[in-house]
């Protein structure tokens, strides 16, 4: 049951070059400022420094001690004071304000920023404002693409999402570009380009003028197609629970930046472990995309057969042992470890997973995304809601909700909310009128048909000039017509039929074959007819912005290797979950092909949410 | 062509020649020795500045700039303070060093572009002498003050200024002295009579050189060769020594005979026979390392200018360059020399003159197997020769002898066909470049085309581009560049004529920036051709920082928001921000949403107060209301919170959003009932939630209270229960949940309580409530308890299959038999029906 790689599947290109020239380039920097330095370094920045250059590295570089950027008074007795920050307006801030005080304390040091992925030119305004521009040098670590997997980068930005779809801020969009750059500059230029929803349309215009600035080697590429696609295409799918291993994982502990920790409950000791998880892990990668169900069986048979390798043992010769323990024994003990890890971590699950509130949650979950029993769905969000099960869950709910039957009712809309607010607190307002912008959770509006929209949207296309103005708050007014679309892709399997989950029959078993999730559906139709054509109603309905570009003057589609073409980037714009990498894992294992996803950063619906609350803490 | 080797002479085993590179057409009217003269390497520019010693405060002296072969390429009265020095840096601009310390920089035709100071010390001192040089890190200026201190500055394109320690024992000005720059630093070397003294940045240190003669008393002239690596200096008892710059090691010492102080000392570093050439009143002398000299008269004053590859000779009426023969050159035409290139050459002569001979010259090459090696003789010795006569001879030669190889690469001619023919254009009298090929390889093809483009030269610079097929972008791009810069100069043209011809020649052009042309135009005082130009820029980010400058600030706006990036956008921005009134600001931005929405942004971390003011200008009620919100957060008085909440209230019916307005009211009244209670009980409230402030009032026994909330507000019944419920099993106030239970019928249902109890693990307290489960819910009721046998007859009596599985599934093979056999018999007429 395993699932195994076909045999013609393409090789990926290797992504540890990307590593090696952040590596670099950080070095490069570093040496900059030479001599002893502290370095001060933006927390979600740890963990991917700590994946291009670690401390030792770092050391070697005369970086004296390292901090976490706390946005409080520091306590450095160093003479040189290195900040490697994204570039934000409050820490840019906070640095102007220590190099003031620093000032008035008459003492001086050496400051150097370097801004990743990128400046932008507001920090700079800030520097300026605070009067300490000329005290600073500034400089930029072009370090857009952290590879988490042999399939998966990451940009690790995981504010895009807020930025960029709520707050309307466009500055993230050239470092997507920047990052699609990078790709094609290393791996060779693509030679189809798809994509949906505005975002990816702004991401591809400045990818195009940076490749038309730029000199245009024709390299042999080592992957043909890319797939933008924008988050607010499709809110459904993150927002429901995860049940393939990896995804739920990620839902209880918390993947960080391909890494988790296992707390003391799964490691069966009184030490928390952090584990890295990625294919090396010869076990999780057996495991990862496997529906939950599956795992324990799957784990059990593991551990029989690591066994049976150990009993191997009885019977030897003292030859053939000291080979055994030579060749061997590391390798068993390294995977018992691992073995012992997973069983533990899909212990802990199962005591969360099999209680009645999540099989009830999962009910729920499922009949909205079928459309029946729509009141009793209410109810028991309702109740959710009265009893303060969660805070983040209630939300997905009433978002899914919304979702799924294109807004709430008025009536149900006030309840749902007072009864939320009620059990929350007021500061959630906040939380409403953004999950609102959003379109996630609205209210049905009396009079305005589908046509009507469609028809202002319609115009708005049209009209170049006006487009590029509002199309910025287009989206405010969307509408999710989730039923329409379920229909007509066939995103949710009829009921009734038995879903063996053991042997997926199409992407839908990452939701226990209850959902297939759109936005995988969509790059699974727009590859199989290469292009929109067909899916005209569909787009309407995602409201437009949808692309397919052929490289020009390109003759390179002829001479690419053809393992190339079965290799696909699809790039997530506002992050992606670890049950969408499954299902296009499913995906290219069926046709033959193989996904590179790059995403913003790996998002759930947890986190999803959180970034859109704007409440007190 | 034949008498090629009438200007050699011998020194050592090597050959030296002076060639003739122009007549010069300067019409001089006076002496060389009346002017302050300065000649720029790489077969720069030449200025000259006459009457320099001021001797009449009341005449202006005239500046000259002419090329290299003395034709006048600028003339302007000098009307600044009294000059001391003149020098020209590595990108063609001269620089001339006042008395003050001043330093004035003009382009080589004569425009002043800047000037700078090299420090208070030195203008307060004033400047007795000073040295220009050149090193890797740009032209730099030495100065020796009067108060005979040495200032010094690397590089004048990033100045910092050194001042160099005191030399000991200096009372007067030093004899002579020079700048060297070794390990990554520029150091000067003073000669103080017979002591000799190196200073860099932080010391002081005497030094002697090894093996000098010890007759000498006083040293009398010292130059460093041009690389920096070779030192030589002259003494009072006519020696001249000669050895590395960092005196470790001597080369040779040779007697001039000669005792008075020379003119000018330059070093000839070659690759035979280095020689210091040294220069009196009318005698010129070649000093070789072998110890030979080689004299030259001099009819008038001369000027000498080290070159890396010789050392040319400039006075009134000629410029000369004097070198070591080039090998190639020596080898083929030294006298009856048997070399191959020579029998190569003679071989092509008789060739030509269709003798047989050429033959026998040919086979005496190919049998020694040479003939590749006479070809690239040929080749290079045509690089090294001025004449184009000579050139051509050699060349023919070589191509004759390609004739004869099957594989002999033909880069080697064909770029040096290509080199000689630049070359010869641009030594051209007209031009003035005297390059060698050596130095035109070493300062590179985009050198060379920028200092035509310096020279206004454009047609040549581009010919030259095509010719050598540059990239475009580094060649005829750049240069057109250059020309349009120049060309929106011209005050006689106007706007439209300027704008189409810079377009119609810039047209197929790649890579060009209008938007730096149109910064040129700008800055010329020509607005609205800059405006026109810059229509042509097709990046529209590049013309947001110039319509800036130019004060175009909504243009700029909206072709920074066309241009798609954010950050222009914040620039222009922010820099609106400081350049309009707050209310034609606001307006701006309330035309360009995606602006607004930035500003907002920016304002939401830095400037609170701003954000607010712009809600209000737009009667965003909805904003102002949730800004109200979150101020209230951060709001530690009640009252203040109090009040923040009542503006958002009033906002939010602004807003018409009735429900964000009732909500809000009653977080005020809540707000008002915790305070109160926290003063009357002592209970921490404040900010709670509904639902976390019953729960706390429960937990605590203040059931009155959490009744009275419970009606106020609306609480549903079932929060309620659910809520009373918990806190009631939290507390483990068993008597207080029966009588609850008990209190009216639950509108929850009673398998909450058996659950709840359980959870408290207090099966007893469980019990008391499955009697009065729901029928459809019995059987989880007594699952919960543990009571498999009540489940099983209730799942019995229910005939629903899941139940009985799920029954079944609790029952244990061992130990239930009896009631397993039972369900599945049950299981089995519940399957019949």
């Amino acid at each position: 049951m395993a699932q195994t790689e076909r045999r013609d599947a393409p090789e990926l290109p290797d992504f540890s070059l990307l590593k090696r020239l952040a590596r670099d380039q950080l070095i490069f920097l570093l040496e900059q400022l030479p001599g002893r330095k502290d370095l001060f370094i933006d927390a979600d920045l740890m963990s991917p420094l700590d994946r291009i250059a670690n401390v030792t590295i770092l050391k070697q570089h005369e970086v004296d001690k390292l901090y976490k950027v706390e946005l409080k008074p520091i306590f450095s007795s160093s003479d040189q004071l290195c900040f490697l920050i994204r570039p934000r307006i409050q820490t840019v801030k906070w640095i102007s304000d220590l190099v003031n005080s620093d000032k008035a304390a008459g003492r001086f040091r050496k400051y150097k920023i370097i801004f990743t992925p990128q400046k932008f030119y507001a920090c700079e305004t800030v520097l300026e404002e605070q009067g300490v521009f000329g005290d600073v040098t500034t400089d930029e670590w072009n370090f857009y693409i952290l590879p988490l997997d042999d399939d998966i980068l990451s940009l690790e930005l995981p504010e895009f999402f807020r930025d960029n779809f709520l707050e309307g801020d466009q500055r993230w969009v050239t470092t997507g570009g920047g990052a699609l750059h990078l790709l094609q500059s290393v791996y060779g230029s693509f030679s189809k380009v798809y994509g949906i929803g505005r975002c990816a349309k702004m991401v591809y215009e400045t990818w195009r003028e940076q490749m038309e600035d730029g000199d245009q080697r024709t390299k042999q590429p080592e992957f043909a197609k890319v797939f933008l696609i924008d988050r607010d295409v499709d809110f459904i799918t993150p927002l429901c629970s995860q049940v393939v291993y990896e995804g739920l994982v990620d839902d209880i502990f918390r993947i960080k930046c391909g890494s988790v920790e296992f707390g003391p409950d799964v490691t069966s000791s009184d030490k928390s472990i952090k584990v890295m998880l990625n294919s090396q892990d010869k076990v999780f990668n057996e495991i990862r995309n496997e529906h939950f169900s599956n795992v324990f069986g799957f784990l059990s048979q593991k551990a029989k057969n690591l066994q049976t390798a150990y009993d191997k043992r009885r019977g030897m010769d003292i030859q053939q042992m000291k080979a055994f323990v030579a060749d061997e024994l590391k390798g068993l003990k390294q995977e018992h470890r691992l073995l012992s890890l997973h069983i533990g971590a899909c212990e802990s699950m199962m005591k969360k997973k099999t209680k009645q509130d999540f099989q009830e949650l999962l009910k729920t979950e499922h009949s909205l995304l079928e459309g029946f029993e729509i009141r009793e769905c209410i109810t028991s969000i309702e109740e959710h809601i009265n009893r303060q099960v969660s805070m983040i869950e209630s939300l997905r709910l009433l978002c899914l909700l919304s979702l799924t039957e294109n807004g709430l009712l008025s009536k149900d809309y006030r309840s749902l909310k007072a009864q939320y607010l009620q059990s929350y607190g007021i500061d959630h307002l906040l939380t409403f009128a953004n999950l609102r912008q959003l379109g996630l959770l609205v209210e049905q509006q009396p009079g305005e048909t589908l046509t009507v929209m469609e028809s202002r949207v319609g115009k708005l296309v049209n009209d170049k000039t006006v487009g590029k103005l509002t199309d910025a708050f287009s989206s405010l007014a969307k509408k999710s017509n989730f039923r329409a679309l379920s229909k007509r892709l066939a995103l949710v399997p009829k009921s009734g039929d038995e879903y063996d989950l053991r042997v997926p029959r199409d992407m839908a078993y990452v939701f226990s074959g209850a959902y297939i999730p759109l936005s995988c559906k969509l790059i699974e139709q727009v590859l199989e007819r290469d292009g929109w054509t067909g899916l005209e109603e569909v787009t309407r309905m995602l409201n437009g912005h949808e692309f397919a570009v052929t490289a020009v003057g390109n003759s390179s589609e002829a001479r690419t290797k053809t393992d190339a073409q079965r290799i696909i980037l699809v790039m997530f714009l506002g992050g992606c979950t670890y049950s969408e990498i499954s299902a296009l894992r499913y995906l290219g294992k069926e046709r033959g092909c193989r996904f590179i996803i790059l995403t913003t950063a790996i998002t759930s619906s947890a986190r999803l949410l959180e970034a859109l609350l704007d409440n007190h803490a | 062509m034949a008498f090629v080797t009438a200007n050699w002479n011998p020194l050592g085993e090597a050959f030296y020649r002076k060639v003739e590179l122009y007549d010069m057409s300067w019409k001089l009217k006076e002496s060389l020795r009346e002017y302050l003269i300065a000649a720029a390497p790489y077969g720069g520019p030449i200025a000259l500045l006459k009457g320099y010693q001021g001797r009449s405060p009341s005449t202006r002296p005239q500046l000259e700039i002419f090329s290299a072969s003395g034709v006048p390429m600028a003339s302007f009265p000098w009307k600044s303070g009294l000059v001391k020095q003149l020098g020209w840096t590595v990108s063609d601009d001269l620089l001339c060093v006042q008395e003050d310390g001043t330093v004035l920089v003009y382009d080589l035709l004569g425009g002043f572009k800047r000037h700078f100071s090299m420090g208070n010390e030195v203008s307060q001192s004033q400047v007795m002498e000073t040295k220009i040089f050149h090193s890797p890190y740009g032209t730099g200026v030495a100065i020796l003050t009067g108060a005979l201190r040495f200032t010094l500055a690397t590089n004048i394109d990033d100045i910092k200024l050194k001042r160099l320690p005191e030399v000991p024992g200096l009372e007067g000005a030093p004899t002579c002295w020079a700048v060297l720059t070794q390990d990554r630093q520029s150091k000067v070397m003073v000669a103080n009579g017979y002591h000799l003294f190196i200073l860099d940045n932080t010391s002081c240190t005497s030094v002697t050189p090894p093996g000098l003669s010890p007759q000498a008393s006083s040293i009398l002239h010292m130059c460093v060769s041009f690389s920096y690596k070779y030192l030589a200096i002259l003494t009072d008892s006519g020696h001249v020594w000669m050895g590395t710059s960092n005196l470790k090691e001597k080369i040779s010492e040779v007697d001039t005979n000669i005792r008075n102080p020379p003119k000018q000392m330059a070093w000839h570093e070659a690759s035979q026979q280095s020689s210091v050439v040294i220069m009196w009143d009318r005698l010129l002398l070649v000093v070789g390392e072998c110890k030979e000299i080689i004299q030259y008269p001099l009819d008038s004053d001369s000027v000498l200018v080290p070159e890396m590859d010789g050392v040319r000779i400039i006075n009134e009426t000629h410029h000369e360059l004097l070198q070591e023969v080039p090998g190639a050159c020596e080898e083929i035409f030294k006298i009856a020399s048997m070399a191959p290139g020579a029998l190569l050459l003679e071989a092509h002569k008789e060739y030509e003159k269709e003798s047989q001979k050429a033959d026998e010259y040919l086979r005496e090459i190919k049998e020694q197997n040479l003939l590749a090696e006479a070809v690239k003789q040929c080749v290079e010795a045509a690089g090294h020769e001025y004449e184009p006569e000579t050139q051509k001879t050699l060349l023919r030669a070589a191509s004759f002898g390609k004739c004869f190889l099957s594989n002999f690469p033909p880069e080697l001619f064909i770029s040096m066909c290509r080199d000689l023919r630049v070359l010869n254009a641009v030594r051209d009298y007209t031009v003035g470049m005297p390059l060698t090929h050596t130095q035109f390889k070493q300062m590179t093809i985009q050198v060379l085309i920028d200092r035509l483009v310096h020279r206004k030269l454009y047609p040549l610079a581009i010919e030259v581009c095509r010719y050598l097929k540059t990239p475009e972008y580094q060649g005829v791009s750049r240069v057109l560049k250059h020309w349009a810069c120049y060309k929106v100069q011209q005050k006689e043209e106007s706007d439209e004529v300027i704008a189409k011809t810079v377009n119609m020649r810039l047209a197929d052009a790649s890579g060009i920036s209008y938007s730096e042309i149109a910064t040129k135009a700008y800055e010329s005082g020509r607005t609205e051709l800059a405006i026109k130009l810059l229509e042509y820029e097709p990046r529209s980010g590049e013309q947001v920082p110039l319509l800036l400058k130019m004060k175009k600030s909504p243009l700029a706006l909206s072709k920074a928001i066309e241009s798609g990036d954010t950050d222009l956008v914040y620039t222009v921005v922010m820099y609106l921000k400081n350049e309009l009134n707050r209310g034609d600001f606001f307006m701006m931005l309330r035309n360009q949403p995606v602006a607004l929405s930035l500003y907002r942004q920016f304002c939401k971390h830095q400037e609170l107060n701003t954000l607010m003011d712009l809600f209000n200008q737009d009667d965003n009620h909805q904003e102002l209301g949730n800004y109200y919100v979150k101020a209230s957060y951060n709001e530690p008085r009640l009252e203040a919170r109090v009040a923040l909440l009542q503006s958002s209230v009033d906002e939010f019916n602004k807003a018409k959003n009735e429900f964000a307005a009732k909500a809000t009211e009653e977080e005020m009244r809540l707000l008002r009932f915790q305070r109160k209670l926290e003063e009357a009980k002592g209970e921490p409230l404040l900010g709670f939630s509904l639902h976390d402030t019953i729960t706390a009032l429960l937990s605590v026994g203040l059931h009155k209270h959490a009744e009275q909330l419970y009606k106020d507000f609306r609480v549903s019944d079932k929060r309620f229960w659910w809520l009373k419920l918990k806190a009631l099993a939290e507390k483990g106030d068993w008597d207080e949940l029966e009588k609850f239970a008990k209190s009216k019928k639950s509108p929850i249902g009673y398998l909450p309580f058996v659950e709840v109890c359980i959870k408290h693990q207090n099966k007893h307290e469980a019990r008391k409530y499955v009697s009065r489960v729901t029928p459809e819910q019995k059987v989880k009721a007594h699952l919960a308890v543990g009571d498999l046998q009540s489940a099983t007859e209730a799942a019995i009596e229910r005939r629903n299959e899941s139940e009985i599985n799920t029954v079944l599934s609790r029952c244990s093979a061992t130990t239930d038999v009896i009631l397993v056999e039972r369900l599945n018999r049950a299981k089995a007429t519940a399957a019949k029906k």
